[in-house]
């Protein structure tokens, strides 16, 4: 399997996921699961760039998918502290029904 | 003692009155009566002294250039536009502040009887020690600015005195029309300052006077044009043709301010005025000529309105504002001195006139249709007597009055002068014979027949003296300046050749002016002589005319003072009204508004996206980055 096939196939797993991830996001209006597609956007997007590196044979992709990783799991830490908090005042999980900041 | 005299400073004549002003202003309140009429009085009283000692250094050691100039301080001082707080005393200016300082403290002192029971007791003199401050600041004024600073002041002392009893709202009115009416004639006035500054490059009187003698020849547009606009301002302060309808409704206020500042002193500051640019008006023959017509038409017309009025204030007011017409017709004609003359001796018998009227007014219980009083010359005889005084020398009969020297110096300038011509002193003669009339019309109505009205105050000693007083005035003040026939003395006019130009006689021969004066003298009796039959013998002729179509038109027409109020109201006042009405919606704010109202739909409209889902924001988000690639992409 040549490089240029593999990064082809890649990119395509990658932007499905990411398309996937993006469809959970703005489709679920639970809050919970509106952040596990964000994650999964997140791989995508860290899968891009470790295909990316394995077609240049360079080490910088996998070096920027460590990076994705270590802000995923302070976005998820932020993210998880947040949800907390709207669902012991909001008691619901329901991402539309926290939109006390509208216009 | 001469030189004693002189170290008395200029300043101090109009600074006692201004001190007065400060004193009642700050704690009149809380002084009791007589102390506020001792301050109110004593501080114009002193400046009547020291205008007494400053008048004998003047007499005694006269200056050179018969000025004396007194530099305060500078007052403005902007690149080369330089202004002094200076005082200048010239003749016509020491005429003025003897006027001014001692027709004023006899007004002063007859207002703290007539006003004793008013509740703005010392309100009042304090209105009345800063008009006269003003008054005098304007006649000693050094320059045209200086001059304009008290022209104003006396015009806001105006105000504040006509409508001096506030809480009636026609008294009100009657302050605001004299105040926007002058306002007219005083912007003209301003704009001619402004012209002599931007040509001359000052506004000191003499050196703008010198300056426009060497510079602008007899007849030229700019002379003309300034002398005009000066002309405005004067009409407007001197209540004469067309600006003079504001006059008689100033009778609003207190008598006492009725005589000082609406007959003796304020209204005669436009013939101060021209008196003072006389150089301008020398060299605009236009303008000379305007001043004249101005004063004739003047003087006829509110003769004629006088003759109707039922108000006695009112009749008094029309016969100021004829008075004042043939001051403007001596200036017209070139008679200065004779214009201030005149000046001088109007002074005494219209303030003598308003006062003697105002203590008929306060023994009649203010009432003041003369209709409704009759047979007072028992009841009042200190009254009587000099007012009778003042109405013959304000009808000037021949000899015995001062009115009459003055008058027939200016009349037979009309005539004889080198700008004079015979149809002015016919306008001055007609105006004679109408004087004559409503003066006398007064007194036969008011002082003779049946009693009319209950008198329940008798004048005491503080309005009998200034009645005396200005009644002795009215009689001698004349015989400073008597015709050749009559002793000839030239005193008045030798005091202010040093000041005015005399006049460029035309005729000289003697014999057509005593035949002018012997004229004027008859006119003048039958108009009395039309009085007492008309008014004081029982006639049915009044009653007659006034019911035929023709005369009750004539006398509602002149009555109204030939229908200048209404003619006003539908030119000015209504339009004015209606453009106010039109623009009462703020039309011009619509562009503002406009926009702003844009602004707001924007706003809404923007405000609308942020309806607080995060997935519609995401969806933006991805919108946005999708745009965004697709442009990086596909260009």
């Amino acid at each position: 399997m040549t490089a240029a096939v593999l990064l082809g196939h890649g990119l395509v797993i990658a932007s499905a996921l990411f398309v996937i991830g993006l469809v959970g996001v703005l489709v679920r209006r639970n809050l919970l699961f509106q952040l596990l597609s964000i994650e999964i956007m997140l791989n995508a997007a860290g899968m891009a760039f470790v295909i990316a590196g394995a077609r240049w044979g360079q080490a910088d992709g996998q070096v920027m998918f460590i990076f994705i990783l270590v802000m995923a799991a302070a976005e998820v830490a932020v993210g998880l502290a947040l949800l907390l908090r709207v669902s012991r005042q909001v008691r619901d999980l329901d991402g539309d029904a926290v939109s006390a900041m509208r216009g | 003692m001469g030189d004693l005299l002189c170290s008395l400073p200029i300043w101090l004549v109009p600074a006692l009155p201004a001190l007065g002003f400060l004193v009642l202003a700050v704690i009149g309140g809380q002084l009791p009566r007589r102390w506020a009429a001792v301050i109110g009085t004593g501080s114009v009283g002193l400046s009547a002294a020291a205008t007494l000692g400053v008048a004998a250094c003047f007499l005694r050691h006269p200056p050179a250039g018969g000025v004396r100039i007194e530099t305060l301080w500078t007052w403005i001082d902007v690149g080369s536009f330089e202004i002094g707080f200076s005082l200048a005393l010239d003749a016509l200016s020491l005429v003025m502040i003897f006027v001014v300082s001692f027709v004023g403290f006899l007004i002063h002192l007859y207002s703290t009887e007539y006003m004793a029971d008013d509740e703005g007791f010392s309100r009042f003199f304090a209105y009345m020690n800063l008009f006269v401050a003003f008054m005098l600041m304007l006649v000693l004024a050094d320059n045209l600015f200086l001059l304009y600073l008290g022209w104003e002041g006396v015009g806001l002392c105006s105000y504040l005195l006509i409508g001096f009893w506030y809480t009636d709202a026609a008294n009100g009115a009657a302050a605001q029309k004299a105040f926007i009416v002058t306002r007219v004639g005083d912007t003209a006035m301003a704009v001619a300052l402004l012209l002599l500054f931007k040509h001359a490059g000052t506004l000191d009187v003499r050196q703008a006077m010198a300056w426009a003698t060497e510079n602008w020849a007899p007849g030229s547009t700019m002379a003309v044009v300034v002398a005009l606009l000066l002309l405005g301002g004067a009409v407007g302060k001197s209540a004469q043709l067309p600006l003079q309808t504001w006059l008689p409704d100033a009778m609003a206020g207190p008598t006492p301010v009725s005589a000082l500042i609406h007959a003796a002193t304020m209204v005669t500051a436009g013939v101060y005025l021209i008196a003072r640019t006389h150089a301008v008006f020398l060299l605009a023959p236009p303008a000379m000529t305007a001043v004249a017509v101005v004063g004739a038409a003047t003087l006829l017309l509110a003769g004629c309105s006088a003759l109707v009025q039922t108000d006695i204030k009112r009749v008094l007011a029309y016969s100021t504002i004829s008075q004042i017409g043939y001051m403007f017709l001596g200036l017209g004609v070139g008679a200065w001195s004779a214009a201030v003359f005149h000046l001088m001796t109007h002074a005494f018998f219209k303030a003598l006139l308003f006062l003697a009227a105002g203590a008929v007014i306060l023994a009649l219980h203010h009432e003041q249709d003369i209709f409704k009083m009759g047979g007072l010359r028992k009841r009042l005889p200190a009254v009587f007597w000099t007012f009778l005084l003042g109405s013959a020398s304000l009808a000037a009969l021949p000899v015995v009055t001062a009115g009459f020297y003055s008058k027939d110096l200016i009349l037979w300038a009309a005539w004889a002068s080198s700008a004079g011509a015979p149809w002015l002193w016919a306008a001055g003669a007609i105006g004679a014979l109408l004087t004559a009339f409503y003066s006398f019309r007064l007194v036969f109505i008011v002082f003779f027949g049946d009693e009319k009205g209950h008198v329940d105050h008798r004048p005491g000693l503080k309005i009998v003296l200034p009645l005396a007083v200005l009644a002795a005035l009215s009689v001698v003040g004349g015989f400073v300046e008597t015709p050749g026939w009559l002793g000839h003395v030239t005193a008045f006019s030798h005091l202010t050749e040093s000041a005015l130009p005399a006049v460029d006689w035309a005729v000289t021969d003697h014999h057509v002016e005593h035949r002018l004066q012997a004229v004027v003298a008859g006119i003048t009796l039958l108009g009395v002589l039309a009085a007492y039959l008309l008014y004081l013998r029982p006639s049915s002729i009044p009653a007659a005319v006034k019911a035929t179509a023709l005369g009750a038109w004539l006398s509602r027409f002149w009555l109204s003072g030939w229908g200048f109020d209404a003619l006003y109201d539908r030119l000015f006042i209504r339009p004015f009204k209606g453009l106010a009405h039109l623009l009462r919606g703020d039309p011009f704010d619509e562009i503002s508004a406009t926009v702003a109202r844009v602004a707001e739909s924007g706003h809404s409209a923007l405000s609308r996206t942020q309806n607080g889902r995060i997935r519609t924001y995401a969806f933006g988000i991805g919108v946005g980055a999708v745009i965004a690639a697709a442009i990086v992409v596909l260009t």
